[in-house]
Parts: C-alpha cells; sequence; structure tokens
C-alpha cells in the first residue's frame, strides 16, 4: 500500500518535472531568436563545451576504436571474414558507439559543469544580479550555453568518430599492414548516405538535451550548497537517461524512413 | 525632535509600499507591511533573521513577487510595468546583495562593466565605459583591484566592489541587505562610513538592512522594526532605544 502510493507521488513529481523541463524548453525557443543577442558569450561557450571537451572525446574514442578491433578480431576470423572488419567497424561507431559515447561522456563533463556552475551562480544571487542589472539572464546564461552545446556536440562526435576509426585503422595496419587509404576507402563504400545524415542528425538532439537539461537543473537550483551538488548529479543523471530514450527514437525513426 | 518631523513631512517619498503580503505556502512572511522613504534619507530595516527583510527589498526590485500590497517607486507603480520599464526604473536603484553577489567568472573590471552593458538608455551609447569603473572604483577605494578576480578578494573587499558596481549606474535609491554583516568591527565601520560618504556625494536615498547596532545607529535618520510580519514600530535610534515595548527592547540589548 504504502509502497504503491510511494512509486505514484514518484511517477507524479516525475511527470511534474518533465513538465516544468518541457516550460522550460519553450521559454528557450521563445528567447533564442529575439535580440539582442550574446554572442560573444556564445563563443566563450562554445569555446569551453567544444573545445575543453575535445582531448577528452578525442582520446575516448581512439580507445574505443582500438578495443573494438582488437575485441572482434578473433571472432571474425574464425568465419574466414576479417576482410569485412572496416565496414563493420564503420557502420557500428558512426552510426551508433560514436553518437552515444560521445553524448554520454559530455552529459558527464558538460552537463553537470553547467549544472553546478548555474546552481551555484543562483544560490549566491548572480543570477539575480545580473537581472538586476538590465541583462537578462536566460538569454545570458541558458540561451548561449543550449546553442553551445547543440553546435559543438555534432563536431565532437565527428572529432571522437575519426578517431575511433583510426584507432581501429591502427590495429588492422598492425596485424595486416593495410594502407590508411584502403582501409578509410573500405569503411566509407560501407556507409550510406542514410548513416550518415541520421547519425548527424541526433547529434544535435543529444547536444540539445545536454545543455537544457544542465541549464533547467541549475537555473533552478535550491537553495544551498547541496542544491548545487544535486543540481549537477541531476543534470547527469537525466540527460543520460534522455539520451539514451532520444537515441532510441532516433533509431526507430530512421528504421521507417529507409525500409 | 519636532523639528525633525517637521523637515520630514516636506520632504519627497521616494518609495511607498503599501500592505504588503507575502507568504510561501503555509509560511505568512509578509502581514501588512508598509513602509516609506523620505528623499536623502537613511531608513534602517530591523528584524530577526528570517522574518523576511531580504524579501521585502527584493519585492521593491521586481525579483520577488508579491500576493498582494502596492509598491511605488518614485511615482511609478511597479506591479504594472513592462520588462523594460522595469529595466529604466532599476537603473535608478542600486541592490548590494546581502552575499555581494560578484560574477566569478569575471573580473572585477568586467563585473563593473556588465551594468553597463544594457543601461544604456541611461547614459546613451557607451565608448569609454573605463572613466566610469575607475570613478566607482575610486570612490570606494579599490582602484588597484581593477583586474583581481573575485576569488582573490577578502570579503571586505568583496563588499566594497559590490558597491561600486551598484554605484556605477549612479542610482537616486541604494537598498542595502546586511552591508556589514560578516565583516570584523573595523571593516564594518569603514563600509558605515563609505555608505555616509556615498549619500552625501550623490544624494541617494537609502533602505539599509542591518542586524548590527553600531551600523544602524551611525547611519540610521529613522529605523523600523519588522516583527511578525508588519512594520512594528518606527522612529529614529534615540526613541527606539528608549521604548519599554519589551519586543522593541529586545533588540537593544
Ligand atoms: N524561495 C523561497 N521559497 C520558500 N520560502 C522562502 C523563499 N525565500 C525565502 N523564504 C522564506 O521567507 C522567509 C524570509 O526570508 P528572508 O530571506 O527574507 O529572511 P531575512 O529576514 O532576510 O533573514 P536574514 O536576516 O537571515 O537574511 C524565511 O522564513 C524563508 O524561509
Ligand atoms: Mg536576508
Amino acid at each position: 500500500m504504502t509502497i504503491a502510493k510511494n512509486n505514484s507521488s514518484r511517477l507524479l513529481s516525475f511527470f511534474d518535472e518533465f513538465g516544468k523541463l518541457s516550460i522550460f524548453a519553450v521559454r528557450f525557443f521563445k528567447e533564442v531568436f529575439k535580440p539582442p543577442y550574446e554572442f560573444s558569450e556564445l563563443l566563450r561557450q562554445c569555446y569551453n563545451i567544444g573545445i575543453k571537451s575535445l582531448l577528452l572525446v578525442g582520446v575516448t574514442g581512439f580507445i574505443i576504436g582500438l578495443v573494438f578491433t582488437l575485441q572482434s578480431r578473433p571472432t571474425l576470423q574464425e568465419f574466414g571474414a576479417v576482410s569485412w572488419m572496416p565496414s563493420m567497424v564503420g557502420i557500428s561507431i558512426i552510426r551508433e558507439i560514436g553518437p552515444l559515447v560521445t553524448a554520454l561522456i559530455c552529459a558527464g563533463r558538460v552537463g553537470s559543469g553547467i549544472g553546478a556552475e548555474l546552481g551555484s551562480m543562483r544560490v549566491t544571487e548572480q543570477i539575480d544580479a545580473m537581472d538586476v542589472s538590465g541583462t537578462n539572464p536566460f538569454k545570458y546564461l541558458v540561451v548561449t550555453r543550449v546553442v553551445a552545446a547543440t553546435l559543438m556536440l555534432p563536431i565532437l562526435t565527428i572529432v571522437g568518430d575519426a578517431l575511433a576509426l583510426y584507432g581501429s585503422y591502427l590495429v588492422e595496419f598492425n596485424k595486416d599492414d593495410v594502407s590508411l587509404q584502403l582501409y578509410f576507402g573500405e569503411v566509407f563504400s560501407a556507409l550510406e548516405f542514410g548513416d550518415l545524415i541520421p547519425s548527424t542528425i541526433k547529434t544535435f538532439f543529444f547536444g540539445f538535451a545536454i545543455g537544457i537539461v544542465g541549464c533547467f537543473k541549475g537555473y533552478n537550483c535550491d537553495k544551498g550548497t547541496v542544491g548545487v551538488g544535486l543540481a549537477a548529479n541531476e543534470a547527469v543523471v537525466y540527460t543520460s537517461m534522455l539520451i539514451f530514450i532520444l537515441d532510441f527514437i532516433a533509431v526507430l525513426l530512421t528504421d521507417i524512413f529507409y525500409e | 525632535m519636532s523639528s525633525n518631523k517637521e523637515l520630514t513631512q516636506e520632504k519627497k517619498i521616494v518609495v511607498s509600499i503599501q500592505d504588503l503580503f507575502i507568504s510561501f505556502g503555509d509560511n505568512h512572511v509578509l502581514n501588512g507591511f508598509s513602509l516609506e522613504l523620505f528623499e536623502g534619507e537613511n531608513l534602517v530595516v530591523m528584524g530577526k533573521s528570517g522574518c523576511g527583510k531580504s524579501i521585502m527589498i527584493k519585492c521593491l526590485i521586481g525579483l520577488q513577487s508579491v500576493d498582494s500590497g502596492s509598491i511605488n517607486i518614485m511615482g511609478t507603480e511597479i506591479a504594472n510595468l513592462e520588462k523594460e520599464q522595469l529595466d529604466d526604473l532599476r537603473t535608478e536603484i542600486g541592490f548590494l546583495f546581502q552575499g555581494s553577489a560578484l560574477y566569478d567568472s569575471m573580473s572585477v573590471r568586467e563585473n563593473l562593466d556588465f551594468p553597463l552593458r544594457r543601461h544604456t538608455n541611461k547614459f546613451g551609447v557607451l565608448n569609454n565605459t573605463d572613466a566610469m569603473i575607475i570613478e566607482a572604483l575610486r570612490s570606494v577605494g579599490l582602484e588597484s583591484a581593477i583586474d583581481l578576480m573575485p576569488s582573490e578578494l577578502s570579503g571586505g573587499m568583496k563588499r566594497r566592489i559590490a558597491l561600486a558596481r551598484t554605484l556605477i549606474l549612479k542610482p537616486k535609491i541604494i537598498l542595502y541587505d546586511e552591508p556589514t554583516t560578516g565583516l570584523d568591527p573595523i571593516t564594518s565601520k569603514e563600509i558605515v562610513l563609505l555608505m555616509k560618504s556615498i549619500q552625501e556625494t550623490y544624494k541617494t536615498s537609502s533602505i539599509i538592512i542591518t542586524h548590527d547596532m553600531d551600523c544602524a545607529r551611525a547611519i540610521s535618520n529613522r529605523m523600523i522594526l519588522l516583527i511578525d510580519g508588519i512594520a512594528y514600530v518606527t522612529g529614529t535610534f534615540e526613541e527606539l532605544s528608549k521604548s519599554i515595548d519589551p519586543k522593541v527592547k529586545a533588540f537593544f540589548k
């Protein structure tokens, strides 16, 4: 009885939260096209979110490429299908692993950062101070970060993908002495246009999710330093969940369209 | 005493709050609070921690919505204002936040520059903000800190920089939320002197929220005690300190 009650109240608060997030997102779309634009702050955020995540995304992608190829090589060898390696790696990395891993890494690094930064600004009244000084804090803080995350994630994904493929190539080069041109030629001949477009489009959505959830959590942070930690934490958890859901929807839609 | 009364009566009212009610759920914070601030006056508001002082001055600047009551600032009813009009009015009001609220990610110069970015209606387009920044820093005696980051400043310096940031728009009204709390007695005294000199130089009217008796004695022209969500009693520091009401006496122990 109490468990049911507890669960239903949890479900209710989940929908409450989701509703508030939607209102927050609507507000974003209302403000994003309205002048004045905060270009210099947008550039700064692109740098913070994009350039500063490059190393992490690159290294992770590279290692995933290496490991993925090393792990799947024996199995392919058993079936005498090692020549399929480039196409298999290409398809799985570009379609799925690259976008997903990049988005999850950014949810951890960028989402929590945004949640904590805006949360502490809220708690120490810096957001109120901005409001008083005639700058719309929603525009200055939220819009710039969400736009930057949306624009930067596709770029980060491309970098991650490229390094993962390069890692995979290094393994093949080590074992079979294939040339870079040949390897990448094989990778891209296996890919269709239908692979590239949807997997790029979904990274925009991943970026948007990371930005909007991080901002939502930080901007509406409760009082106190506990609130800031919670904002950062929840930003990561919610964003990761949302990324999986979005990915599922993306795969479903692609499946329908390219049948 | 009577001459003091006459003086205030002929003065213009710059801020007037009437019957303000604010509650958070069952927590009725303000229950019909009223206040009048006269031109050129330093009005001290005192009250127990958590009685709603910060909430009350946040209403004045449109950071907090009210349940009912009217707030009039220099002849404008703020409830009916559009966002732009509110922003224009805000250029006339300086607000010193309880925790200074300097922007952590910006240097002192950028902190002071920030209010100048949008509030250009008041001064026209600005091309030399540096001169204004330096002037504001000079008035708080911290020109040397211009390129430091907030994390490199002490609590007292932060308070001064925050004060410089509120001064930069040359406001007619300044709202101080506990300007001396958390500072040592000597630094507190410096801040009080600074507030006095600001009032004399810029002819501002101020509402000062404080727990600090020395600060209240030094700066107040008039005091209000906020008790149980209303303006319980109003008078000069001497009048209140001689009061025999136990609730008032409790403050002056
Ligand atoms: N956002 C909020 N949601 C719910 N309750 C709030 C909120 N903000 C303030 N309160 C409540 O309003 C009351 C007044 O808060 P306020 O910050 O005005 O106190 P204060 O008089 O400034 O105290 P202090 O001297 O400690 O600064 C407190 O009881 C607080 O719990
Ligand atoms: Mg307070």
